[in-house]
């Protein structure tokens, strides 16, 4: 009998609200080590371009500081300078977020890249530089990674204008001059979406070729490990394992990894630089359809970032019930939905994923009651939920937490986790160290299944989760099937919580805060929000979901940057895979549960 | 066409009113009518979809073939990994450009008769995100479509129905009109380019021209006196490629009046249409 790991599930830890770091003191420390390097604007810590690598490592590496985790790195173009903005954690002691900038000049904008400090700094990066056009000194592949090499421009930038543009904000002017429709393409030369230099000339053309995906050669060439050539395959876009439009190229040799380079951006929607055009309630749908198995938890984390620029705001206790009930039931739906895609990349074809959907279905019945929707919900608002449940939804709610959904867990787990095959392919296979996993900014089970007991619900606690009783599964070695037992404890704790918020939401009708202002009419959606930043966040099941939004106190975004959790993951990709077969990266892979509405957005 | 069928050493009348009993004969392109029937009814409830999701809306296309909708009812469950063995292509989710070209390759791989259902408001129109940079907004733009299914996302009922719809449409097509048995039917698609932006080769001229106008206005735009180049035309010659708009100081009524009709102006002045009329027909 193959020995049993079984998952730590951590007592839950004493609930402290997270003191937001002390700027002004951290800026005091990295000035007594770097003079001058450092300063605080608007709660904020600016430091100077040339020492940014230096205090990134002394921020780490200093106890008494102890920020070990970067988890997002976005950017904002300002008209007179680009900001490069760190987003940063301290793991241990559950504090944050730490926002370091760095500021770049908009003419020729270069930073220091932080990789050596923070290897998961490698694809954010990156992203900053496709979309935004910044620079990272010492960048070990600067490549585009959304779009292709060879595309006109950097679509983030403000004066970066798409073909299909028509006007700063939403919403527009009209469409119908005149009593006339106008559509976007009658307005473009091309009639299509499309943006071409001025005399470019097509048949001369001749499109970079594919070696801009490089792929490094691994250390074990540099150490003669290597007999064989080595032979470079690819996967995806298009592959019945890999979850979507998500590419993968490997370099094998004979039938082990020897390097593998995610390549992404297949799904790329736009997602910011249309966000940006939206009035701020508008994006609401658009979170749906990020993670789209998810969209309520979606929702749930745009409404609380906007809801700390909104501090006048105050979500009655119904709707904050309403909206831990919908975020949970979402958690349970995605892990049965995921964790069925898991065990028939496996090899078990289609039988798992049947038992998965079956108990989904019945949740998103749930959903279509509430929200008229069975996927794209659209349910939550700043302030509360759109609606109210009907009545029909508490009888069938109680018998699944109760009931159902309990049993079903448990012949799912029995059903598949015994299992011979499951064991051997999932054991040992695409371990992702402790260490690792902090470094490369990995988020939500896959890092809570590598040993480290950090999640948002208790590391940050918004809405009203520091009620519940509730604890968070750990894993002990971080291979595949520790993510899979990690998912499933997840699954129970969230009954759990459940079972709490259904027995104890109040009664009433007060479901939103003021639907005048924040619904209905055209003043609703056309709602200001007071000049400022936030990066806010909440734990989705696939991880943490962030928001960096900076407001200028207008009807819409100025800055509109979601930090998602799958594109993290995938930086990880890598070192979990080297070593491994080509089977094991379809299964690797599938325990990241990665989607790719949200990886690109 | 309709000889009556010779048998070979076997001319007597007698012998082939006793083999007629027996045997159809027919002329050739009446069999032909009633094998459309057979042949029809044998391939609409045998489709099979190549395993081949996008985005949102693949999401509820798994929800069609599974537990509760269940796809197989209609003969259509056998999701093929791989394009040669499939018939129909569910385009479901969002085509972005630096997706099509695998798409249109994809769709030149599988052999005919092959059918494509655009399944969602992204697929068939670029849906909510049609605006953006990276959004084809159609995927008939570059592959025929046989089926449109509304939604964002339609619902897995919605999908069967498009699904009974392209039965539907199978069973009215006749083997000597179907294009693909035409002499002169070229299925293949050339696979568009990903340059500066998406580059379709079928329009290759059509997009030199409007650059090498573009240019030229540019230029003109340059020699012209500083001032000049705030005018409608001027502006025009550039429509995507304009610098940031200085943020404005509070605009009377009057002057909000005329930016709106330079707007407007602007608006006309790059409705540049150079396709010839049948080209247009080419989106089909
Ligand atoms: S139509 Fe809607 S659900 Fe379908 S891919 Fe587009 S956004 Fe997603």
């Amino acid at each position: 009998m193959t020995m049993q790991k079984v998952t730590n599930v951590s007592p839950a830890p004493m609930t402290v609200a997270t003191p937001l770091k002390d700027v002004n003191a951290v800026a005091a420390k990295v000035n007594e080590q770097f003079p001058g390097a450092a300063s605080v604007d608007g709660g904020s810590l600016i430091v100077e371009r040339a020492q940014s690598v230096p205090v990134a490592r002394l921020l780490r590496d200093d106890p008494s500081l102890g920020v070990d985790y970067l988890e997002d790195i976005t950017s904002v173009d300002w008209p007179d300078r680009f900001d490069v903005v760190y987003n940063m954690y301290n793991t241990t002691r559950q504090e944050g977020p730490l926002r370091m900038k760095v500021k770049a000049d908009k003419a020729d904008p270069v930073v220091p890249s932080l990789v050596p400090v923070h290897p998961g700094a490698n694809l954010m990066e990156r992203e900053v530089y496709d979309l935004m056009g910044v620079k990272f000194d010492g960048h070990p592949n600067l490549k585009r990674v959304l779009l292709w090499e060879g595309f006109n421009g950097h679509p983030l930038r403000k004066d970066w204008k798409e073909a299909y543009f028509e006007e700063e904000k939403k919403p527009y002017d009209q469409r119908w001059p005149d009593g006339k429709l106008v559509r976007a393409e009658d307005r473009v030369p091309y009639k299509d979406n499309i943006v071409l230099p001025p005399g470019f000339d097509p048949s001369k053309y001749t499109a970079p070729g594919e070696d801009n995906v490089t792929l490094v050669d691994a250390d074990a060439l540099k150490k003669g490990e290597i007999r064989s050539d080595t032979l470079v395959i690819n996967m995806g876009p298009q592959h019945p394992s890999t979850h979507g439009v998500f590419r993968m190229r490997l370099r094998l040799e004979g039938e082990r990894i020897v390097d593998l380079q995610p390549v992404c951006g297949y799904l790329h929607r736009n997602h910011e630089k249309i966000g940006e055009r939206n009035a701020w309630l508008m994006n609401m749908p658009y979170t749906d359809r990020l993670d789209y198995v998810s969209s309520m938890a979606n929702n749930f984390a745009y409404a609380i970032a906007v809801e700390k620029l909104l501090p006048t705001v105050k979500v009655p206790e119904r709707a904050e019930y309403l909206r831990v009930i919908m975020a949970e039931f979402t958690r349970i739906a995605n892990h049965f939905f995921a964790l069925g895609q898991l065990l028939s990349d496996m090899g078990a074809f289609f039988t798992p994923m049947l038992y998965g959907i079956e108990e989904r279905e019945w949740i998103l019945d749930l959903f279509e009651m509430s929200s008229g929707a069975r996927m794209m919900c659209n349910y939550l608002r700043f302030g509360g939920v759109a609606k109210d449940p009907p009545d029909e939804f508490w009888p069938l709610a109680n018998k699944l937490v109760n009931d159902r959904l309990e049993r079903a867990i448990d012949r799912f787990d029995e059903l598949i986790a015994q299992n011979e095959i499951v064991l051997s392919r999932a054991q040992n296979v695409g371990v992702l160290s402790r260490a690792d996993a902090l470094a490369f900014g990995t988020v939500g089970p896959v890092l809570r299944a590598s040993g480290v007991p950090y999640d948002v619900r208790r590391a940050e606690p918004y809405s009203i989760y520091d009620r519940f009783d509730f604890s968070i599964p750990v894993g002990t070695v971080g291979d595949v099937y520790d993510r899979y037992l990690v998912r499933i404890a997840e699954m129970r704790e969230s009954l759990k919580i459940l079972r709490q918020a259904i027995k104890d939401i109040p009664g009433g009708q007060q479901y939103n805060a003021d639907p005048a202002m924040i619904y209905g009419g055209p003043k609703g959606w056309q709602l200001k929000v007071p000049k400022g930043e936030v990066y806010g966040r909440a734990e989705n099941p696939k991880g943490s979901l962030g928001f960096y939004l900076v407001s200028d106190g207008g009807t819409n975004p100025y800055r509109y940057h979601i930090h998602a959790p799958s594109y993290v993951n995938i930086g990880a990709l890598n070192v979990m895979c080297k070593g491994q077969t080509v089977a094991d990266v379809v299964i690797i892979t599938g325990s990241l549960d990665i989607v790719l509405g949200e990886l690109d957005r | 066409m309709s000889q009556p069928i010779r048998f070979v050493g076997n001319d007597d009348e007698a012998s082939l009113e006793e083999v007629s009993q027996n045997v159809l004969v027919a002329p050739f392109d009446r069999v032909l009518d009633s094998l459309d029937g057979i042949y029809n009814w044998g391939r609409k409830n045998s489709i099979w979809p190549v395993q081949f999701g996008l985005a949102c809306c693949a999401i509820e296309m798994i929800c069609m073939a599974a537990s509760r909708f269940d796809i197989d009812r209609f003969g259509a469950g056998l999701f093929r990994a791989t394009p040669r063995q499939a018939d129909l292509m569910i385009v479901s989710g969002t085509v972005t450009k630096k997706m099509v070209p695998n798409i249109v390759r994809l769709y030149n791989q599988m052999p005919e008769p092959r059918y494509v259902l655009s399944m969602g408001a992204c697929a068939t129109g670029g849906g909510p995100f049609k605006e953006g940079y990276n959004v084809v907004s159609g995927i008939d733009r570059f592959i025929p479509v046989d089926v449109y299914v509304a939604g964002c996302p339609p619902t897995p009922q919605a999908l069967l129905n498009g699904l009974v719809e392209l039965q539907k449409l199978i069973d009215s097509q006749k083997i000597r009109e179907n294009r693909w048995y035409q002499k002169d039917y070229r299925g293949e698609i050339p696979v568009p380019v990903l340059g500066p932006d998406l580059l379709d080769q079928r329009r290759f001229d059509e997009l030199k021209k409007i650059s090498a106008a573009q240019l030229a206005a540019l230029k003109a735009a340059a020699a012209a006196p500083a001032g000049a180049a705030a005018t409608p035309s001027a502006a025009a010659a550039a429509p995507a490629a304009g610098a940031p708009p200085a943020k404005a100081p509070k605009r009377t009524p009057e002057e909000l009046a005329a930016l709106k009709a330079a707007n407007a102006a602007r608006r006309q002045a790059t409705m540049v249409d150079v396709r010839k009329p049948e080209d247009t027909e080419s989106k089909s």
